[in-house]
């Protein structure tokens, strides 16, 4: 297949492109929540991303914090952004990070003014900016412009027989264009860590990622209390066939084909190494790992799934693709790219390749995810520990 | 074409079912990924889609392989054509 050297994408200010065109109202805290819902359902066209935390925390957490928001912010599937915040400081901290690109921007705190006030004073800057995003127009992007993040989810054996491959295959033919590649899920590379480690492209990558995994192990031995099998594999996972986390590790890892990773990301870390893979550290919980991608600036998500996971992003559309049959079947409206008929021998790796390539450019394009469609907006922000 | 049970390295002890189920005393095609060779095998068990396979007698503390990799430790005798799952094979991880 000739693989398209473009897509219709949204230009920005900062010379990135965007596969959405969204205005968001971004509380900076759990208690901004209501202020950031009520703007939202005043002015339609914009999406409220209400959160639970951001009150009290401190150190790597805090950071991490503010390198969530200030990245969902500026990632560029998102036109404009209203800030609303219990305080005026760490409101403004997020306003002058997300102002950096150039986009729109402006804040709202709600102390001295109160949630009403505040929500007008909002509701009219909401107003303003949804309409002159409405206007934008989508434009030729080269492919490059696409930043490509995966995670699998409700993994089973289909998805390391098939559907991760499929990934894989992609990524092979898509790294060669100039398109920026990341994956995560630290912990569900156990087992496969060391083979992992050999596909650093560089001494230092490998270490970095060897030195992360080994940081996230060590904080799940002490804290699992007998082991893991209510949680890695899941239960999902083991009606799906999986038996053993270094199972499932060897599953995981096809999706990134024959590529090599350039370097190793914190969580919501932005790339700076130019194109090719990364790696981010990151949960294998699936809404956590997506927000934290989009985050880093990723602009499209493919989530191979075995039996059937739904989740979706507010700002990263996340395409779906199976090869188990019983999921095709029992779950269509989830799935938007079947690849099942690897597994009966009608279609091979690289045709599977190909056909997920062409639904990744029709949603860079536009056309909805199921989760899109279905409403699916999992907004889930990553703490490393507790507030103080 | 049809295949049954799919094997991703030839060293691999195990194969994974690709129809919805396999029946005990089922002889199954196995395609072998890797090389693109192929196999036969009786099952023992029921076998559902997704779920593995024995593909030689496995005892106790034997190394479970798939993608040609470690993936866990045999705790309960296993015979060839028999179901391998949760009941025989642990993590060595964790």
């Amino acid at each position: 297949m000739e693989i398209p050297k473009s897509f219709l994408g949204y230009k920005r200010e900062n010379g990135r492109a965007g596969t959405r065109n969204h205005v968001i109202i971004l509380p900076v805290d759990d208690i901004s929540n209501a202020c950031a819902e009520s703007v939202a359902n005043n002015i339609k066209g914009t999406i409220a991303l209400p959160h639970s935390y951001g009150r009290l925390q401190f150190g790597a957490d805090l950071e991490l914090h503010f390198r969530t928001m200030i990245g969902t912010g500026s990632n560029p599937n998102v036109a404009a952004v209203i800030v609303i915040g219990i305080e005026p400081k760490w409101t403004k901290r997020i306003v002058d990070g997300i102002a950096k690109t150039g986009k729109p921007v402006e804040g709202f705190h709600i102390e001295r003014t109160g949630d009403i006030g505040t929500v007008m004073k909002a509701s009219k800057k909401a107003q303003e900016f949804v309409m002159w995003a409405s206007e934008k127009q989508r434009e030729e992007c080269p492919i490059s412009d696409l930043w490509i993040s995966v995670k699998c989810g409700e993994s089973d054996t289909t998805s390391g027989l098939a559907s991760n491959p499929t990934v894989g295959n992609l990524m092979d033919k898509l790294e060669p264009l100039g398109v920026h590649l990341c994956f995560g899920e630290t912990s569900e590379l156990t087992g496969a860590e060391k083979v992992c480690a050999t596909r650093g492209a560089t001494k230092e990558a490998s270490d970095k990622f060897m030195k992360t995994w080994s940081a996230y192990n060590d904080f799940i031995l002490k804290e699992a209390t007998d082991d893991l099998s209510e949680s890695q594999p899941t239960a999902g996972n083991i009606a799906g066939g999986l038996t053993t986390i270094e199972e499932k590790a060897f599953g995981n890892f096809q999706k990134i084909g024959e590529c090599k990773f350039i370097d190793v990301l914190e969580p919501a870390e932005e790339p700076k190494k130019g194109k090719g893979l990364y790696f981010m550290d990151t949960s294998s919980a699936a809404a956590e790992c997506v927000t934290l991608q989009a985050a880093a600036g990723f602009n499209i998500h493919l989530f191979p799934t075995g039996q059937g996971n739904i989740v979706g992003n507010p700002i990263e559309p996340v395409v779906k693709l199976t090869a188990n049959p019983l999921t095709v079947k029992s779950m269509g409206e989830h799935i938007d790219c079947d690849v099942s008929k690897i597994l009966s021998r009608e279609m091979n790796l690289s045709e599977a390749g190909d056909k997920l390539i062409e639904t990744t450019l029709r949603v860079a394009n536009g056309r909805l995810t199921c989760a899109e469609a279905l409403g699916h907006k999992e907004f889930v922000m990553t703490k490393l520990y507790r507030s103080a | 074409m049809a295949t049954d049970i799919i094997i991703h390295d030839k060293k691999d002890n195990v194969g994974v079912v690709v129809i919805e189920k396999i029946t005990p005393k089922q002889d199954c095609k196995c395609w072998i990924m890797e090389d693109d060779s192929s196999t036969n095998i009786q099952s023992m068990d029921e076998i559902p889609l997704g779920h593995k396979i024995a593909m030689t007698d496995l005892k106790e503390g034997d190394t479970i392989l798939k993608y040609g990799h470690d993936i866990g430790k045999v705790v309960k005798s296993i015979k060839k054509g028999e179901h391998v799952h949760v009941h025989n094979v642990k993590t060595k991880k964790w």
